[in-house]
């Protein structure tokens, strides 16, 4: 479904991003892990064309979506929950889900859409009027996932859904992780909580200073000595 | 209570109404652009002019006239965001001030080249009515009912669709709006048309009440930016009470002192607030 080729990128004189290749195939839940600076919220934002790549093809569906402004981008179906979530404070959470819904392809769907994420997660439901900055940490990142959804996206990028959350919050947004997944989304999640985003993959990339290092299955990565030790603590 | 006192009141009250329009125009460009639009004022000298000729000289009907003034400011917002406000976006506040300011300059010497420094009058006399004894001016009446229309239909504007949320929301979180599919260029021109449209708005009802000369922005620019940033700048609801209890301080004032003093003490008071409170009277 979305395929990276040789992409570089970074920001003015800052290369984060040296050759990544990747796949993601349809109804796969993908994992890319790595330190802190490794460069996965430049992938991600490369993606969904917050970052501008220097070279390489990016392609969905094998269109080629590089290059394509981020406003565009949704529209081919990639929604992308930034991170630290980024509401719009300000705006009841009801107005954050309907901002999620814009582009017109999901304002047709808006009613059904947001039954379905309400029923997804009822706590926000219950909050709906409340200003989304108001919310705790957990419900924010329900809300953040929440408006991804909105856009009826083929293909979710989640960027550091665990951090600064408590760790029993942390426990929370992956049974979320595995509720979307169930719901036979496409998922592609940068996580530095390594043990656990391996629980919720099917694949994972470990990116190490702007390239790939190694890939393979959660089971593959799971038992790799290197992983063991230098991710795991073990 | 004084009858006098109670009509000052009344007339500071219908004052307001279109006060606050125009305060809304300003907030809604200053908190989505975050560009202080000095000209404002005289985006509003401009629609008066195009009532007095559309109207007055060309004959047209008053409605047509004053729905032309309307569409014609809104692309005029169009038009200065584009060629003005766009290209210095991303400049120093101080640049995008200067530019808005010479904007000013260019407008009214314009407006003197072309019309002359001549006070026009669209010579519509509507009738003063009295209820009570207290006397009210119909056109004040009409303007006041007109802006407070037009301030409803903003506000369901901006909370019922879904580019009136987007606007709301591009403040708040400029670069991830991106992804919500938001282009924030387009949001930038639609807000600039309906600043633009409320400018061309307020025109009317100032056009039924005063004469139009190519420095009328001057006697009430000032003016709105103080309510504005006595509200908060940016704060739409805090500009629309501000310029109710501006308004009822010039006709209050005007009644116990003369109309100059009210404005000194207008004035006065907004300095000292924006020591007292810099971010303005209402909290977000």
């Amino acid at each position: 479904m979305l395929s990276l080729v040789e992409v570089s990128a970074g920001y003015d004189s800052l290369r984060a991003l040296f050759g990544v290749s990747l796949e993601v195939a349809a109804g796969e839940t993908v994992g890319v892990i790595g330190p802190n600076g490794a460069g996965k919220t430049t992938l991600m934002r490369v993606i969904s064309g917050l970052v501008a790549a220097f070279a390489g093809a990016i392609t969905l569906d094998g269109r080629s979506i590089v290059g394509a402004p981020a406003h565009r981008i949704v529209e081919h179906g990639i929604a992308h929950v930034p991170e630290n979530r980024r509401l719009f404070p300000r705006l009841s959470v009801e107005d954050n889900l309907r901002i999620g819904a814009f582009i017109p392809a999901a304002r047709r769907h808006f009613a059904e859409q947001l039954a379905w994420v309400y029923q997804l997660f009822p706590q926000l439901r219950e909050r709906r009027g409340q200003p989304a900055g108001t919310l705790s940490g957990g419900e924010q990142q329900m809300c953040a996932i929440g408006r991804a959804l909105m856009s009826r996206p083929r293909l979710l990028l989640m960027d550091e859904p665990s951090a600064g959350l408590a760790p029993l919050v942390v426990q929370q947004v992956f049974d979320l992780i595995r509720r979307i997944r169930a719901e036979g989304l496409t998922v592609l999640i940068v996580e530095q909580n390594v043990q656990q985003v391996l629980e919720v993959v099917d694949r994972a990339y470990l990116l190490e200073v702007g390239s790939i290092r190694l890939s393979g299955t959660s089971t593959e990565l799971k038992n790799n000595e290197f992983i063991r030790k230098a991710y795991m603590g073990l | 209570m004084d009858i006098f006192l109670l009509e000052a009141a009344i007339n500071g009250l219908l004052l307001a109404g279109v006060l606050a329009l125009l305060t809304l125009g300003l907030n809604l460009i200053f908190g989505v652009i975050d560009v202080v639009w000095i000209a404002y004022a005289d985006l509003v000298m401009c629609g008066m002019y195009a009532v007095y000729w559309l109207f007055a000289v060309f004959g047209w009907p008053l409605p047509l006239a004053f729905a032309a003034s309307v569409l014609g400011v809104a692309a005029l917002g169009v038009i200065v965001h584009l060629l003005i406000i766009a290209p210095i976006l991303s400049s120093a506040p101080i640049n995008q001030l200067l530019a808005t300011g010479g904007l000013l300059y260019f407008l009214q010497s314009f407006a003197t080249l072309l019309f002359t420094t001549d006070f026009r009058n669209i010579g519509v006399r509507l009738p003063i009515i009295e209820i009570g004894g207290i006397y009210m001016s119909y056109s004040r009446l009409l303007a006041f009912a007109v802006a407070l229309v037009g301030a409803t239909a903003l506000y369901l504007f901006l909370k019922r669709t879904y580019i009136g949320t987007a606007i709301r929301a591009i403040a708040q979180d400029r670069e991830i709006i991106g992804l919500m599919g938001v282009d924030q260029r387009r949001i930038y021109l639609v807000t600039s048309a309906i600043g633009g449209a409320l400018a061309g708005l307020g025109a009317c009802l100032l056009a039924l009440q005063y004469d139009v000369h190519p420095f009328i922005g001057n006697t009430f620019g000032p003016l709105i930016f103080m309510i504005c940033v006595l509200g908060g700048l940016g704060n739409m609801i805090g500009g629309f009470i501000a310029a109710f209890i501006i308004s009822q301080i010039i006709a209050i004032g005007g009644y116990y002192f003369s109309t100059e003093l009210s404005y000194v003490l207008a004035f006065m008071l907004f300095i000292v607030l924006m020591f007292v409170r810099p971010q303005g009277i209402v909290r977000r």
